[in-house]
Formats: C-alpha cells, sequence, structure tokens
C-alpha cells in the first residue's frame, strides 16, 4: 500500500514480508567445497549461471559472515564435528542446504568412513539430489529456499525464542 | 607379455648379488605381476633395503602397500604380505619387495632408510593394523584417531561396525 503524505512517500507492509524479502534476496552463502560437488557450486557462481541474479554472489570465506551453508559434496565421519562447529559459529538467522547426493543420505558411499546425510547433524532446509546436481539443479534448490523463507516469521521468532530453536 | 617386458636384464646382476649376499633371507627373485619382485623373509627386510638404497641406488620408496591374505593364506601361511615400491631415478628402473607377517607379528620400521615411509606406513596401520616397531609416531592418518579396528581388513564390514554416526 502506497501512500503519500504531504510530499514524502511511504510503504505500508507487514515486518514480516519485509524482513524476509530482505532476507532471501541477500543471501550470503557459505561453500562448503567437501567434493565434486562443489565444482558445480563454483560453476554456480560464475558467469554463466551468475548467482548474483538472486543477491548470493557473496561466497564468505568465514561461516562467522554468511547465513547459508551449502554443504556441497561427501561428509565424512572425520569431517562431521567440522561441519558441526562451523554450522554452530554461523550467527541467526541461517539457513542449510544440503547439495548433492552424499550430503543427503551418503550417496555411493554406505561406508564405514562416510555420515549417511549431514541431517543427522546440522538442520538442513532444502536437498538437493544429484550427483553432482548441475548449477541449474542448485539455483532451483536456492529458489525453494527462497520460497521458505518467504513463507517464515522472523517476527514470531524475535519475540518468541523458543520458536527459533525449533525452526 | 607384461610380465617380459617388465624384466630387466641389466638389473639382474644387482639382484643376483643381492641373493648372494643375504642368504636365507631373500627366498625369491623373479616376476611377478609384471614387476620384478623380490620376496623376503622378514628379519632380512631393513639389511636389504639398506643394500638397495645405498649400493644399488634406489633413491626412492614410491609406496607401501598391504596385501590382506585372509582367505587365500591357507595354514600356516601369513595374514599380510606387505610390498615395497622401490624405484631408480634417473631411469625409472622398479624393484617390488614382499614380505609375508602375520596378524601378531611387528615388521621392523622402513624410516630410518627412507623417510618417506613415514607416512606409508601409518596408512598401512590405520588401514591393515600392520605395526612398524621403531616407527617415529605410528598413530593413524586417515580415521579419527578414536576409531576402532582397520577398515582395510577383509574381515571388516564395509558399512563399519558401529552403523555409522
Amino acid at each position: 500500500m502506497t501512500e503519500t503524505s504531504g510530499k514524502q512517500p511511504f510503504l505500508l507492509t507487514r515486518a514480516d514480508a519485509f524482513i524476509t524479502w530482505a532476507q532471501k534476496n541477500s543471501l550470503w552463502p557459505f561453500g562448503s567445497g567437501l567434493a565434486c560437488c562443489a565444482i558445480e557450486m563454483i560453476a554456480t557462481a560464475a558467469a554463466r549461471f551468475d548467482i548474483a541474479r538472486f543477491g548470493m554472489e557473496l561466497f564468505r570465506a568465514s561461516p562467522r559472515q554468511a547465513d547459508l551453508f551449502i554443504v556441497a559434496g561427501t561428509v565424512t565421519n572425520k569431517m562431521a564435528p567440522v561441519i558441526c562447529r562451523l554450522w554452530d559459529q554461523m550467527p541467526d538467522p541461517k539457513w542449510a542446504l544440503a547439495m548433492g547426493n552424499c550430503a543427503i543420505g551418503g550417496g555411493p558411499f554406505p561406508t564405514y568412513s562416510v555420515l549417511q546425510g549431514v541431517d543427522k547433524i546440522i538442520p538442513v532446509d532444502v536437498y538437493v539430489a544429484g550427483c553432482p546436481p548441475t548449477p541449474q539443479g542448485l539455483i532451483h534448490g536456492l529458489m525453494i529456499l527462497q520460497e521458505k523463507i518467504a513463507r517464515s516469521h522472523p517476527t514470531k521468532e524475535i519475540l518468541d525464542p523458543d520458536a527459533r530453536r525449533s525452526r | 607379455m607384461p610380465d617380459a617386458a617388465a624384466d630387466r636384464p641389466e638389473l639382474r646382476p644387482a639382484l643376483d648379488a643381492l641373493s648372494a649376499r643375504f642368504p636365507g633371507v631373500v627366498l625369491s627373485v623373479g616376476v611377478e605381476k609384471g614387476e620384478i619382485t623380490v620376496r623376503l623373509g622378514k628379519a632380512g627386510l631393513i639389511p636389504v633395503l639398506r643394500s638397495l638404497k645405498e649400493e644399488a641406488g634406489f633413491n626412492a620408496l614410491e609406496d607401501i602397500i598391504v596385501l590382506d591374505n585372509l582367505r587365500t593364506a591357507g595354514e600356516g601361511g601369513k595374514r599380510f604380505t606387505v610390498l615395497y615400491q622401490l624405484c631408480r631415478f634417473p631411469g625409472a628402473d622398479r624393484v617390488r619387495l614382499a614380505v609375508d607377517v602375520g596378524e601378531d607379528e611387528g615388521l621392523d620400521s622402513a624410516v630410518p632408510v627412507y623417510r618417506s615411509a613415514d607416512w606409508a606406513e601409518r596408512e598401512a596401520f590405520d588401514m591393515f593394523g600392520v605395526r612398524f616397531e621403531g616407527h617415529p609416531g605410528l598413530r593413524r592418518i586417515y580415521m579419527p584417531d578414536d576409531f576402532e579396528g582397520h577398515p582395510l581388513r577383509k574381515d571388516f564390514p564395509l558399512e563399519g561396525r558401529d552403523g555409522g554416526v
């Protein structure tokens, strides 16, 4: 709803809609390239597929500066504590995307050394299947995540800390 | 004819001298699976390695490989065969040493002779549980420190013993 009061235009909206609009269009990914999926993730960030169209081009090298954890590749049992710690280091609000069959459920490695799905250690918002997924697949997953963020109620989480924890 | 191609006649004198110098230690010299292979008793491993390095000029230990003979060793056979891949360059002449070792036996560490044996022996220990006596720090190299078992043994289940994390 757009109105003008005197000469100053202003805009009325719900806080949730405004906050999620900002969140979903400026996701800063923390890419953990653990295997071949990383190559597709890098291709997604490069000029041809150009993740910058979604406001996500700022791949951060530090989890403290990121709000989207893209787990791209095979998570070994030895790497699992590291992934867990990186996730804990990311400030709220934050989202996680499991990229590729390995991150989803171990992929072709039902073995002693591979974690059978990263959702055993961190809460995953979107799963992108593929071995590896194409850049189009990853972008589709990111668009699904944008829709999910648009449906969320950040004001409720601000007012009720329990809601944030159970997200 | 990969076996014939792998035979290097120019290495023969050195290997024959090795057999003559270490009688009872060198069990056989021949071409096996495309590579000149010297089978040794485990007691003579380090003197033979030192001789090959210092006198025959094999200046690189390329890798240490372990075979698990769980189903093929037969009665009285040793559980593991440890293979030492040696290389001499320039020229890329290669020799393989093969030593049989039992499950509860140790093997002398090759680190005093070849520094490159350090991580290779840690890998062999991690994956197969072969113990190298005299190694400067024989700990796991791939698996987490608290991992139990040796995953490349034939009797280790692929999925792991605890069903994963």
